[in-house]
């Protein structure tokens, strides 16, 4: 059964995730038509993903659920944060930035990681990843105080978490 | 209650508007390419999010709450995707970033990862 699992534990996942986003887009489920095409694209999408061999730990990123819903909402609550920061500097009279180019470090062991990584910096109003390099982000801050290192690199730390138990 | 909704959705939608309207602004009066990448982010973050809170205390269904959250989701998944390959493209591009208090350009190196940190020139 534990064996079963690890092979197709992710195509289970997958089959359910668009069985269900096909359900709530579409809303039909005592049509039988319907409800047959919609099985019918299901097993095509499987079939594709299949044949371009994205169902992996990063096509369907099983490893980082539930803990993705938690970080989502505290990413959520910081960038509304970050948003009136940004806001506030568009609508003072006279603009006065101190734009600077920053590189914070980014550990995380896997491409998933730091791509969340990459993603929620670029998500936070005031912060723009313009370059993943190996070992770190090249971030473009709109301003001094938004250009707080050890707070990003706190924001890495999360990152790596989400995947934690698992190497790369 | 309907009229508590109702009022809610509306300082949402307004507000969420606001937002629109200060990133549109924040684009037109920021210095340089980058920071401008700024203020757009303000437009499909916050801006984008109250507008879609609004709605969906408007939803009437169960099925539209659900599409509007999907649409949520897809927004959170994808734009910064597009934010960042702009602004990446503009790097690989030798856009000289203006930093500092003066606002001096600082020089995109041609080697990566030789730049010095707060280097104007």
């Amino acid at each position: 059964m534990s064996e079963f699992l690890k092979i197709s534990g992710r195509r289970i996942v997958l089959v359910l995730a668009l069985i269900a986003l096909w359900m709530l887009l579409s809303g039909y489920w005592n049509k039988a038509t319907l409800v047959a095409f919609g099985a019918f694209s299901v097993a095509v999408t499987l079939w594709f993903s299949e044949r371009a061999e994205i169902v992996d730990r990063e096509g369907v990123p099983t490893s980082i659920f539930p803990r993705i819903l938690t970080y989502m909402s505290w990413l959520l609550l910081e960038i509304g944060k970050a948003n009136i920061i940004v806001a506030r500097e568009v609508i003072r009279p006279q603009i006065k930035l101190a734009p600077k180019m920053i590189r914070v470090p980014a550990d995380q062991p896997s491409d998933l990681t730091r791509t969340i990584f990459a993603n929620s910096v670029t998500l936070t109003p005031g912060t723009v990843t313009v370059d993943v390099r190996e070992d770190c982000l090249l971030i473009h801050a709109l301003d001094e105080k938004l250009a707080d290192v050890e707070g990003i690199a706190e924001m890495g730390a999360k990152c790596t978490r989400l995947e934690s138990g698992r190497g790369a | 209650m309907e009229l508590f909704a109702d009022t809610l959705s509306w300082l949402l939608l307004l507000s969420g508007g606001a937002f629109v309207i200060i990133g549109a602004v924040g684009t037109l009066r920021f210095p340089d390419f980058y920071t401008r990448t700024h203020a757009a982010g303000v437009t499909d973050t916050l801006g984008a999010d109250l507008v879609l809170l609004g709605m969906l205390l408007q939803a009437p269904d169960a099925m539209t709450a659900i599409k509007i959250l999907l649409i949520f989701f897809f927004l959170i998944m994808t734009s910064p995707v597009a934010t960042h390959s702009v602004a990446h493209a503009a790097y690989a591009g030798r856009e000289a970033p203006l930093t500092g208090k003066l606002l001096l350009r600082q020089n995109v190196p041609l080697a990566p990862g030789a730049e010095d940190e707060g280097g104007a020139s």
